[in-house]
């Protein structure tokens, strides 16, 4: 899975190419509960890495997602819009947040493997 | 001996069934199901009786209605039962013990609602000529002069319209001070402590400073040493409630004061909490600058279901030139509203409000001072301060305190108490719905965790705060013996079993909507 | 002291269990310097008897609506309130709860909230509604910041004639959130055209209908021209009566619709509290400001109502929150609610034909005295006249014949040429033809 990373804010990213796709990881959606609307960025958007690009709600918190890549957004999931609980069910997968055309792949350093994610979540609690 | 006494009712229990049991309405005897008032609609039945116009010239220029708004129309008896109905749901302090920490849910006197109605009051216009109501503005007058006296504070602003508005108020007098010594580019932080009501940084944000969150220390209180680090000549201000969120008097606040003017910043308070200290301490003597003060919770306007309430704000010297327009003033001929800047010769920064405020909160904000008198009002604080240390004493050992005491005048619980109960503070409040309470105030302040703000008020009778503290240590002990049952599913007895809210907010619906409407639209 | 509980006995009990000498122990952490020892310089406590006098004898040196004819309006109307309502926000369980922050013990607010809601997006000819604002002037404010959020620009346009309180409400918010504020011109007689101030940098256009002269008037071709470079139509609607006759805001397009309630359910109450009303399109109701109810249903299914959407507010976004606004107006919604009910359709739309036709009569009248001018061609209850003499004179000399005349222009617009000779003049159902001739008469002799 090397191409799957991890942020500190629960965040994940999938590589392909000069494309990331995030979303939040399942550690995360546990924590936040039923996840009630997800707010997207625009598509064309441009972030830098640590942006507010996404607000998530539950129905007693409302958590931001930074950008985990700097770059131009060039997808959202806005299936998410009808189907905020595809966060919860499948988080890492159906329940993706936005796509990336990332720009700097230096940015992908400082994140975390599945591996190394495993044991921060583990260390938390 | 008379036939008709052998046939008399039978006068002794008989043999009765299980109490648990389903209805055929649904209703459970005086607790009754009531639909929604557009589904009572009975066209062609009115609840007022009006003659139509005679025909005239209408002068709409053309912008006339068509169609029907969708009013249900019903007579009088359908409207009075369904709002009867209505109000059966609702929990109520005239009904029960409301321990809402930080809301102060005390009694409210009925004769503060009997002088809010005297015509001389509820029935004039806001902008009547001056001269024809002169008693209005003296009650404003007279209810600044107790605001100030009791605050020890050299101005009021009456207008705002509730707290939050009175902190936006407060919070404005700053900034326009700030402004007219020029710091307006360079002053732009505010201190706020992370125990704070959700409104102040909601507040500041709303006016483009920067918020800046002060830890609390091990205490419940403001860590000085943190706070100071934090001072510089971008200080704006420091919002601080004190008595605090966590129920406890700041004791460093007249040097925290002292602090924040010495780098020519502000001292807002926010005097959600005034209830405790009303007629014992003036925020005068503290070094505030600016306090709102909330009547519907010191002064004992009926909260009303969530509003109206009414935020006056009291200020200092250096603040007291900013205050929002109108001013109220005794001409030594008369009382007048200066509703123009020129008219006060001072710097008003502005109108926060159409009108002068809240004119029915104040009839019976002075209704219940007058009432109190400067010994009532003392003497109420200290009540509300003894219940709650009270509380707080009898229920320690059994739940768990974060902090050590003297509260003031609301005790402060965390969820360590059940820990490995199962049980969690929401399940242990919705428990008290059942034991027929309101629940307490949770997961507030945020600085402790599974937070449980008990706030008794003066209010209660030494009879019923000893029912509710055995009732507490009753549920606490039960958690702690594993009966999850009590919790879990409560509560049980109420109008309605616990909502789905998640369902409420990911699908939701705002109105009702017509049956075939509804029908179509799926 | 009759409102408090605890004997002196029961203080001591109470002290002994804290384990705390006095009360004064309890008040330890309150720094020495602030401790006062003796009263405040107050009076002390009064009976019930003493405070019922002191009170009336403050209300019997006002004059009320009800006792003369009363033509007073421009933002505030008095209406006749069915006793019914005043009855029912008594009750206890209405009264003397707090925000439904427990849904299953505060259903009874819940649902009237929920038939407030539905009431006012019908009314508005809109798609949602909240739970009520402070007033109309605040909740025109919070509009303006709604609109700014969702447009992401920063300047208002405001109309001339929007009532100037309101006017300054926004500005005052404005100048301190850093956002620009572009006034119209006040036109008494109508015809400012506000297109030419609508640009790519506005956020909203807010126009009052009736506006502060009374005047109605079609916005659609506003709502275009805003919708056109992507801004918004903000409505204000002072007067609720007055949708049981006209176009509905939502008819003409508009974005977001605010406006008084008070008119419904509540008096007059010397300028509050009110009811502020606010409604808008559903794709924009996560940036509204304020309570929402929502309907769902509880562990058994049955139908029930909880506050929704509160992500957006204070307590929760704190810093992030869509406003700081914390409260509601919840009993005069309640007021408001009821009042409606009891109204129905067909007593809402009477109510409105008769204000009215009341207001087209007084008009006829008075245009009839020699050098009254009545400068409102079109208007519901509400319109304004111009006088040969300064109004401010007029209404002051009306009153010595013990009548309210109605609004003299030049108290809300100071420095406004040629509006000192204006009056604002409501007529209602409560004027009768009676209340009309006296004015009449008054006029005509104070113009002599």
């Amino acid at each position: 899975m090397s191409d799957l990373k991890f942020t500190k804010d629960h965040e994940w990213v999938r590589i392909e190419g000069d494309t990331a796709t995030f979303g939040i990881t399942v550690y995360a959606q546990e924590q936040l509960g039923d996840v009630v609307f997800v707010e997207l960025p625009g598509v064309g958007a441009e972030l830098s890495q640590g942006d507010d690009a996404a607000v998530v709600e539950s129905v007693k918190a409302a958590s931001e997602v930074y950008a985990p890549l700097s770059g131009e957004v060039v997808a959202v999931n806005d299936a998410l819009e009808d189907a905020p609980a595809t966060v919860n069910e499948d988080a890492m997968g159906d329940g993706w947040f936005a796509k990336l055309k990332f720009s700097d792949s230096g940015e992908l350093e400082e994140m975390m493997d599945e591996a190394a994610y495993t044991k921060f979540i583990a260390e938390l609690d | 001996m008379s036939t008709m006494n052998t046939q008399g009712r039978p006068t002794g229990v008989g043999e009765v069934g299980a109490a648990d049991r389903q209805t055929f309405t649904g209703n459970r005897a005086l607790q009754q199901e009531e639909g929604l008032i557009f589904e009572l609609d009975s066209p062609g039945s009115n609840g007022v009786d009006f003659d139509e116009p005679e025909a005239f010239e209408e002068r709409l220029g053309g912008l006339k209605r068509r169609g029907r708004i969708g009013l249900p129309d019903m007579a009088e008896p359908v409207v009075m039962r369904h709002y009867v109905r209505l109000s059966q749901k609702n929990y109520a302090i005239d009904a029960g013990l409301y321990p809402l920490g930080s809301c102060t849910m005390k009694h409210n006197p009925r004769l503060n609602e009997k002088t809010a109605r005297l015509p001389g009051f509820a029935d004039v216009h806001p902008l009547q000529p001056q001269q024809t109501v002169q008693g209005a503005i003296e009650v404003i007058d007279q209810l600044s002069h107790w605001l100030k006296v009791l605050t020890g504070m050299p101005a009021v602003a009456m207008s705002p319209k509730a707290g939050a508005h009175g902190e936006l108020c407060g919070m404005m007098a700053i900034d326009a001070a700030i402004r007219a010594k020029g710091e307006a580019e360079t002053r732009k932080r505010v201190l706020v402590p992370e125990s704070a009501h959700g409104t102040n940084p909601a507040t500041a944000a709303l006016l483009n400073y920067t918020v800046d969150t002060i830890p609390a220390n091990d205490e419940g209180r403001v860590d000085l040493e943190a706070f100071k680090a934090k001072l510089g000549p971008d200080v704006a201000a420091i919002m601080l409630t004190n008595p605090n969120t966590c129920g406890l008097f700041e004791r460093d606040i007249i040097e925290i004061a002292e602090a924040i003017h010495a780098v020519g910043g502000y001292f807002y308070c926010d005097g959600a909490n005034f209830n405790a200290i009303a007629g014992r301490v003036r925020p005068g003597d503290l070094g505030v600058d600016a306090m709102h003060i909330n009547l519907h919770k010191t002064f004992s306007t009926p909260h009303g279901g969530g509003g109206p309430g009414a935020g006056p704000v009291v200020l200092s010297e250096v603040l007291a030139p900013y205050a929002p327009l109108p001013w109220t003033v005794d001409t030594g001929k008369g009382f007048a509203l200066q509703e123009t800047a020129e008219e006060t010769g001072q710097a008003p920064f502005g109108r926060m409000t159409a009108f002068h405020g809240q004119m029915g909160m104040f009839t019976r904000a002075l209704t219940y001072m007058l009432s109190h008198g400067s010994d009532g009002i003392r003497k109420a604080s200290e009540d509300a301060v003894l219940s709650a240390n009270y509380v707080l004493a009898s229920l320690k050992d059994v739940m768990s305190a974060p902090f050590e005491g003297p509260c003031m005048h609301e005790a402060l619980f965390d969820d360590s108490f059940l820990k490995g109960t199962g049980v969690e503070t929401l399940d242990f409040a919705k428990a008290m719905i059942d034991e027929g309470y309101h629940p307490m105030t949770m997961y507030f302040p945020l600085v402790v965790h599974g937070a449980m703000l008990i706030e008794p008020t003066e209010s209660e009778s030494k009879a019923a705060v000893d029912l509710f503290i055995a009732t507490l240590a009753d549920l606490a002990e039960s958690a702690k013996r594993g009966e999850t049952d009590r919790f879990a599913g409560a509560p049980y007895l109420a109008p309605r079993r616990r909502l789905d809210e998640t369902l409420a907010a990911r699908k939701p619906i705002l109105k009702w909507t017509p049956p075939a409407q509804a029908k179509a639209a799926e | 002291m009759r409102y408090l509980p605890l004997s002196q006995t029961d203080r001591q009990h109470m002290l002994s269990t804290i384990g705390a000498g006095s009360i004064d122990d309890l008040f330890v952490d309150v720094p020495g310097a602030a401790q006062r020892d003796g009263l405040v310089d107050l009076p002390r406590r009064k009976g019930e008897l003493e405070v019922e006098r002191h009170m009336t004898a403050l209300s019997n040196k006002n004059i009320s609506a009800s006792s003369v004819p009363f033509f007073v309006g421009a933002g505030a109307y008095k209406h006749h309130v069915p006793a019914t309502v005043d009855h029912l926000i008594q009750r206890s369980e209405f009264l003397t709860a707090y925000t439904p922050y427990q849904p299953e013990i505060a259903q009874g607010t819940l649902q009237y909230l929920f038939e407030f809601q539905t009431q006012v997006a019908m009314l508005m000819g809109m798609d949602v509604a909240n739970a009520s604002m402070y007033d109309g002037s605040t909740a025109c404010g919070e509009a303006v910041l709604m609109a700014h959020r969702i447009t992401k620009r920063k300047k208002a346009v405001l109309s001339g004639n929007l009532h100037p309180h309101y006017r300054e409400v926004v500005a005052n918010l404005s100048d301190f959130a850093d956002y620009e504020v572009d006034r119209g011109d006040i036109r008494p007689e109508g015809g400012a055209d506000l297109k030419p101030r609508i640009d790519k940098d506005t956020s909203c256009v807010v126009v009052q209908n009736p506006d502060f002269f009374g005047r109605v008037r079609d916005l659609s071709h506003l709502a275009e021209a805003a919708h056109a470079v992507g801004a918004l139509l903000i409505v204000v609607v002072p007067e609720i009566i007055s949708l049981g006759m006209i176009t509905p805001p939502g008819e003409m397009d508009a974005d977001i619709v605010v406006g008084e309630g008070q008119s419904l359910g509540n008096p007059l109450n010397f300028g509050g509290p009110y009811v502020g009303l606010f409604a808008c399109k559903k794709k924009y109701v996560r940036q509204m400001p304020g309570r929402l109810c929502g309907e769902t249903v509880d562990a058994e299914g049955r139908r029930g109502f909880v506050l929704t959407l509160s992500t957006r507010e204070q307590h929760i976004r704190r810093e992030k929150a869509t406003s700081n606004i914390c409260t509601n107006s919840g009993l005069c919604c309640l007021a408001f609610t009821i009042h409606l009910s009891l109204l129905g359709e067909e007593g809402f739309t009477k109510l409105a034909r008769i204000n009215h036709a009341h207001a087209v009569k007084l008009a006829d009248q008075l245009e009839a005295i020699e050098g009254v001018e009545v400068l409102t061609d079109n208007f519901f209850n509400e319109f304004t006249i111009r006088t040969p003499k300064p109004a401010a004179q007029v209404i002051d000399a009306l009153v010595e014949k013990n009548i309210l005349g109605g609004v003299p222009v030049s108290r809300l617009l100071p420095d406004e040429d040629g509006a000192e000779n204006l009056i604002v003049i409501a007529n209602t159902e409560i004027n009768t033809d009676d209340d009309r001739a006296a004015y009449v008469t008054a006029l005509q002799e104070v113009l002599s």
